[in-house]
């Protein structure tokens, strides 16, 4: 596909669009399965990219104004690719009471605003909903592997190593 | 498989287990996992091999063993001892012929006897940290697929509705609507066909126990949307469930897997002409879809902004045909009130509120974790004696049913946990999130916290709840800066009763509940932060000095 988005190897990119096409087929390209395709396309690429997103509308027969609407309506989905490191600070409720406020604050500070990544493209903050960890308040998901308890002065050092000025 | 080979298996998986010497179940569930519960397992299980005890000993995963402040768990089926922070230097000790001879180990021994577990009834939690959830003759050993069995082969769709109406069990999901009630309505429809669902979409902040029902025991859910699909005249299931419960899902899939595999799913359930299918759908982040209407929208593939009711989805909900929707909890209490009758359930908790509800402890609260119990129990019970109490702090206020609920201050500390109790002093049961402030939390920033997290969550499709939200958390903001005024006060007082009476849905009808409810117990605090209320307490301060 000549509109196809990022810059990996061709022989990779090829195995990833037909993973998504096998994905769509699974759901015989019905557009009631739109939410099925987009997980897996975010899955596949990291993101959904516009072009992606108007080749989903393509096949799957919907206006592209219904695929946008639905990528952008779920916290879920990304429209932008994601920095090297991933922090994800819960802010449900137990977690909001021991700490999370100060741990986001650190975040903040140091990388870039809740919900962006930083300009280098190291490090991409989220705030996130309850991750349902309330045992281990406050919880950060960083790369995808749930920290405990954690503090302000960990997450710096964990900064500090990843060398984040 | 037949109801034969059911109760066979049942029979012979109990032998297998009962001629182990011991059983190590190590905790599996999120929490757990998240302090290294797979490593102690993995490291069990080398001990087990290199001593060559694969005969006698036997290491498996669990669901949630409830006191999830002291993962990783690990409970020795022999004596029945539970152990605290276990890691994976203390294998050699669970396996040896005495774990409590290691000091090390003994000293981490959770005494079971302590009110945490004495005081709790499980029901719905009854196989969690018991049973391996990835293994379905675990739960067909605790009598799992019995209740399906009994419906299909002894039981008219009707006698398993009034079964349900005899239990008198009630919505788990928050609003306390009588299950069996909304069987009924689906039941009667003549349009086919028809679809049972299962509303996982916990969104509630601090509320875990739908997760830790699908990842302690799934098979339970799937046997009890299996008996509602029979009951109603469904033959096809969904399970909405939220896309950040990754353990969750697994464990789901591989349960639908080995359900049909066997024949407890699909066609020809039991050899009856009853088939039934189970489809995972997996959200994508949207509080707003734990709204009937919304999750519906988003099966159907579309954005999950909720529509006007009626038609109610028994009428007319996934692709305009007759649905049930329920949540995990109440489907998870169907197959014990199958198996052991309705009456049965009914002794359980009050008149009007039967049986128990698992709540996800949390917040300023020694043990924090899942627990269960009887309706009824007082929330001083459930605060001091299983919860341990507030480390190092006073108890002000414990707030039930998240974004939706309200917050309980200390005087009502003895009021009964049930639906009609829990509402007349301003809150409400909920899903089952209980979350406990010490005197250090401000209510007001509490309520500012749940007011953000309305705002963010609207779904934007009517006014009073997509401006309203934004308003009252604006004012909520400035009284935190104390840049608001008695007129701001009053405001935001009109705010809620306005969103309470005009939103859509039930995200914008409750999303005031936590101001309305801090607004009426600690009034003070806001008075408190009222701009120029400094200075008013330093004139009185002069005056009292003059």
């Amino acid at each position: 596909m000549p509109d196809s988005t990022t810059a990996a190897p061709p022989s990779v990119r090829d195995n990833r669009e037909k993973m998504l096409e096998r994905a769509m087929s699974r759901h015989q390209y019905s557009g009631d399965a739109l939410i099925e395709v987009l997980h897996a396309a975010q899955e596949l690429y990291g993101y959904l990219s516009p072009p992606l997103l108007r080749m989903i509308a393509r096949k799957l027969k919907l206006p592209p104004s219904r695929v946008l609407g639905v990528a952008t309506f779920y916290h879920f989905f990304s429209l932008k690719p994601k920095g090297e490191h991933f922090f994800q600070v819960c802010t449900g409720t137990a977690c909001y009471v021991a700490g999370a406020p100060a741990l986001i604050e650190v975040l903040e500070r140091r990388c870039c605003k809740s919900g962006a990544t930083s300009p280098d493209g190291k490090v991409t903050v989220q705030a996130v909903r309850c991750i349902g960890s309330c045992g281990l308040a406050p919880a950060v998901i960083y790369d995808g592997r749930i920290l405990a308890r954690v503090t302000p002065d960990q997450l710096n050092q964990e900064l500090d190593r990843i060398g984040v000025p | 498989m037949t109801i034969e080979e059911l109760c066979e298996r049942q029979q012979k998986e109990l032998e297998r287990q009962a001629s182990l010497r011991r059983r190590i179940a190590c905790c599996t569930a999120a929490g757990c996992m998240s302090c290294g519960a797979d490593s102690v397992r993995r490291a069990v299980k080398a001990e087990i091999e290199a001593r060559g005890l694969a005969n006698e000993v036997e290491v498996c995963g669990t669901g949630c063993m409830g006191l999830c402040s002291r993962g990783v768990l690990v409970r020795t089926s022999d004596d029945g001892s539970l152990w605290g922070q276990v890691t994976a230097a203390d294998a050699a000790a669970l396996v040896s012929e005495q774990p409590a001879a290691s000091a090390e180990l003994a000293a981490r021994r959770i005494d079971t006897n302590a009110a945490f577990f004495t005081r709790q009834l499980r029901i719905v939690l009854a196989n969690s940290g018991v049973a391996d959830p990835e293994r379905l003759d675990d739960y067909i050993a605790t009598g799992g697929y019995q209740a399906l069995a009994k419906a299909l082969s002894e039981m008219t769709p009707e006698e398993v509705i009034a079964e349900v109406r005899r239990s008198g069990l009630r919505g788990r999901g928050g609003a306390g609507y009588p299950t069996a009630l909304k069987w009924e309505l689906v039941a009667k429809q003549k349009s086919t066909p028809k679809y049972v669902i299962c509303n996982a979409d916990e969104g509630d902040p601090g509320a875990f126990m739908d997760r830790s029902v699908l990842e302690g025991d799934p098979h339970r859910v799937l046997e009890g949307m299996a008996i509602a699909g029979y009951a109603v005249g469904a033959q096809q299931g969904f399970i909405y469930v939220r896309g950040e419960y990754t353990l969750a899902i697994q464990r789901l899939q591989t349960a639908i897997r080995q359900a049909e595999r066997e024949q407890l799913l699909g066609n020809r359930i039991f050899g009856d002409n009853f088939q039934f299918r189970i489809d995972l759908r997996i959200g994508a982040g949207a509080f707003v879809c734990g709204e009937e209407t919304a999750l519906i929208a988003s099966i159907e593939g579309k954005r999950g902004q909720p529509r006007q009711r009626p038609p109610y989805p028994p009428e007319s909900g996934l692709w305009g045909q007759p649905t049930l929707i329920n949540n995990v909890e109440t489907f998870a209490n169907i197959a014990p009130i199958i198996r052991n009758g309705g009456d049965w359930f009914a002794r359980i908790g009050t008149p009007t509120s039967t049986g128990t509800k698992v709540f996800a402890l949390a917040g300023k609260i020694a043990n924090t974790g899942l627990i269960e119990v009887p309706m009824g129990i007082s929330l001083r019970e459930i605060v001091f004696d299983i919860g341990g109490g507030v480390p190092g702090g006073r108890f002000k206020a414990a707030q039930t049913g998240g974004p939706s609920g309200g917050c309980i201050p200390a005087e009502y500390l003895d009021t009964p946990v049930d639906y009609e109790s829990l509402a007349a002093i301003g809150s409400i049961m909920g899903s089952g999130g209980l979350i406990i402030m010490d005197d250090q939390s401000s209510m007001v920033d509490v309520a500012r916290f749940f007011m953000e997290f309305c705002m963010e969550e609207s779904c934007g499709k009517c006014i009073p709840c997509r401006a309203g939200t934004v308003q009252m958390h604006d004012i909520l903001s400035r009284l935190l800066r104390g840049e608001a005024t008695r007129l701001d006060l009053e405001m935001l007082e009109r705010l809620a009763t306005l969103l309470k009476e005009t939103s859509l849905c039930g995200l914008g009808i409750t999303a005031p509940n936590p101001v309305i409810s801090t607004l009426k117990y600690f009034r003070h605090e806001y008075e408190a932060l009222l701009a120029g209320a400094a200075q008013e307490k330093c004139h009185e301060r002069q005056d009292a000095d003059h």
